[in-house]
């Protein structure tokens, strides 16, 4: 073998930790070092931890932000709601995703590479956009209303903006390619024969995918859930475009806190919150992917 | 007592003109095939020559174009392959990777709706008949591929189906495990009662397990006996060629001394034939020589023999194989033990020679 030197094998291993160190640890400990300061007016809006009063160099921390976040139920409303909305958000993307990916793993190779790029075509747009394109679709006189009344179905425009279903709408259509893709990956990974050996074996296709697809894609449900439920608990574009006054989500609260309120100790108190209260599932999901993968 | 008469004599599987298509390649080309209870059957043939889709078709993963399957005399093309009373064991094992050794072999029975004490009492017999006993609560991935393969074939044992399909039982074991397990898997075979019928391209493996083989060329068999009759009067060039080894002589007939003989290029006398040719004079036909009838020796043997010299020898332990060029630069194959090529070496010249019977005159 060819020796890359301790060097060149040190630098390997060390770039993509100074990576996450420089982009992801620093950013995080400053979120976390102003969660601990408070409110102040001035640039920044925050108080300094430490500070010299002449005898010496103090810290001072204060754990008000946290205090107040569960003192005021708005916030764990907020959590709950999130957390709400981004696991039935999760449960539909697996409904509607399933299919999907099984459909593309067993089409015909051909087709598979097709099929894949419709489903990652809407990447090719902005995110904001297609948020914004719901409204047309959605608002009273827009689209679907329309539709809906040319044909005669209704007579009156149906109240599709604005509420908890347009949010969870665009979330399920946000984040359905996040679900679709490393379900693909587990199915198409499945070896075929297992399916006929099952067939052969007596089980009927009911049987055959619910006693051996099913147990073999659950890496992939896991690895799929994660990535919906993850990023649509903290979701503030959605909930802010599409949703109404009732919409209540963690993510519009902490900006709300930060740019309406100008509180940015509180703010990031909600930020350190949000991220362990995700950091839990990940773990854990992680746990269980790799017991999966050795046992 | 009619009835019972006809049970008797109605074959196991039949297969009635089965042909299947994929795209514009017709893999099975109307195959006629009929399996007797009890049989050691092998599919014998080269890689893509449709004995994988016919063992799929039986299998039912595949639905032929046309044709007809029949098991006991009941017509099961067009049944899933779930209510087909035939197991298969998969080349790949297509072992369940997220259930142990018993939850494999259980797996059937369970689909059966056999309740769980009688299911332990099976898969415990099975995991014996495989040896595989203390193997029960192994995932697969933890066995050797040996192993393996065991689970595979008592899994495909577990529901004492009428007919077990083999595809390429032997393939992904090296080379010393095979020749063990192809004799355990006759054992086992004999011992169960169950009839297999078993993909192979390899014809040592068919040759030495087969109870008869079919061979199987381009969709088509073109050949099928038991394996001495396979191998000593191969009825077509390719059956001669593809089983064993083999020298083959194209001439044209032409009358002898007192037999007919054989007219070949870059030979300056006719090659006698054996007694029983029947083919007119003049016939195009092929002489099929198996190495090892031919006879070398240095002096000039009476009778009918071809000058040659030896052009490389190839050891297998107790038998060597000579090349030898004859006259035109002809390659002929000779097959002796080793302790007689010993004597020989590059270069010697020899008298190869064999007796007119020893001989297959083919003609396709």
């Amino acid at each position: 073998m060819i020796g890359i030197g301790r060097l060149g094998r040190l630098t390997l291993i060390g770039l993509p930790f100074a990576w996450l160190g420089l982009f992801f640890l620093v950013p995080l400990l400053i979120v976390l070092k102003i969660s601990l300061a408070q409110s102040a007016i001035g640039i920044p809006p925050y108080t300094s931890l430490f500070f010299d009063d002449g005898s010496g160099l103090k810290i001072q921390v204060s754990l008000a932000n946290f205090v107040l976040l569960v003192h005021d139920d708005l916030y764990l409303r907020a959590y709950l709601g999130a957390l709400g909305n981004a696991a039935l958000a999760t449960a539909l993307c697996l409904l509607f995703g399933y299919p999907i990916a099984h459909a593309i793993a067993r089409a015909p190779k051909a087709w598979r590479h097709l099929l894949l790029f419709l489903v990652m075509l809407p990447f090719w747009t902005s995110f904001l956009i297609r948020v914004y394109a719901w409204i047309a679709i959605l608002k009273p006189n827009g689209l679907l209303n329309q539709l809906l009344i040319a044909t005669g179905l209704i007579t009156a425009p149906l109240p599709l903006l604005y509420n908890a279903f347009s949010v969870e709408l665009g979330l399920v259509y946000s984040y359905l390619p996040f679900m679709i893709l490393p379900l693909y990956g587990s199915l198409s990974a499945l070896d075929e024969c297992l399916i006929e050996a099952a067939a052969d074996l007596g089980a009927r296709p009911v049987r055959a995918f619910l006693a051996v697809t099913l147990p073999l894609s659950l890496p992939g449900i896991a690895a799929g859930s994660l990535l919906v439920l993850i990023p649509a608990v903290g979701e503030f574009v959605i909930p802010d475009l599409l949703g109404g006054a009732d919409t209540l989500m963690i993510g519009k609260v902490l900006w709300d806190e930060f740019f309406n309120n100008r509180d940015w100790p509180v703010a990031s108190a909600v930020a350190v919150v949000l991220v362990a209260a995700l950091a839990i599932p990940i773990l854990f999901a992680q746990k269980f992917l790799e017991q999966e993968r050795t046992a | 007592m009619t009835t019972a008469v006809v049970r008797a004599r109605m074959a196991l599987l039949e297969i009635v003109g089965a042909s299947k298509w994929f795209g514009a390649t017709l893999a099975v080309d109307d195959v006629s095939l009929s399996i007797e209870c009890g049989e050691l059957f092998a599919l014998l043939g080269p890689s893509g020559c449709g004995k994988t889709t016919l063992l799929r078709m039986i299998a039912g993963l595949e639905i032929p174009d046309s044709g007809r399957i029949l098991i006991d005399g009941v017509d099961i093309t067009a049944s899933p392959p779930y209510a087909r009373p035939v197991n298969m064991m998969f080349q790949s094992y297509a072992l369940f990777p997220h259930m142990d050794v018993a939850g494999n072999i259980a797996f059937g029975l369970r689909q059966e709706g056999m309740d769980r004490r009688h299911i332990a009492a099976r898969v415990g017999e099975v995991l014996a008949l495989v040896q595989m006993s203390d193997y029960g609560a192994r995932r697969p991935r933890e066995l050797s591929g040996g192993q393996r393969q065991r689970v595979a074939l008592a899994r495909a044992l577990a529901k004492m189906p009428r007919l077990v399909l083999l595809d390429e039982p032997l393939a992904a074991l090296d080379r010393k495990l095979r020749a063990e397990t192809r004799i355990e898997l006759i054992g086992i075979q004999e011992r169960v009662g169950t009839t297999f019928l078993v993909v192979t391209h390899d014809q040592e493996e068919a040759l030495g397990m087969a109870t008869r083989i079919a061979v199987m060329n381009r969709g088509r068999i073109v050949q099928i006996g038991t394996p001495a009759e396979i191998y000593e009067r191969p009825g077509s060039r390719f059956v001669a060629d593809f089983v064993g080894e083999v020298n083959l002589f194209d001439g044209e007939l032409t009358t002898g001394f007192n037999c007919l003989a054989l007219t070949v290029a870059g030979f300056d006398r006719p090659i006698p034939l054996p007694s029983d040719t029947l083919l007119p004079e003049g016939a195009a036909a092929t002489l099929a020589l198996r190495p090892e009838r031919l006879q070398l020796c240095r002096e000039r043997p009476g009778g009918f023999a071809v000058a040659a010299t030896v052009s490389s020898i190839s050891y297998f332990g107790g038998a060597s194989t000579v090349h030898l060029a004859a006259g035109e630069g002809r390659l002929l194959k000779a097959r002796l033990p080793s302790a007689d090529a010993g004597c020989l070496s590059r270069g010697t010249a020899v008298w190869a020679s064999w007796l007119p019977d020893d001989g297959v005159v083919i003609t396709r």
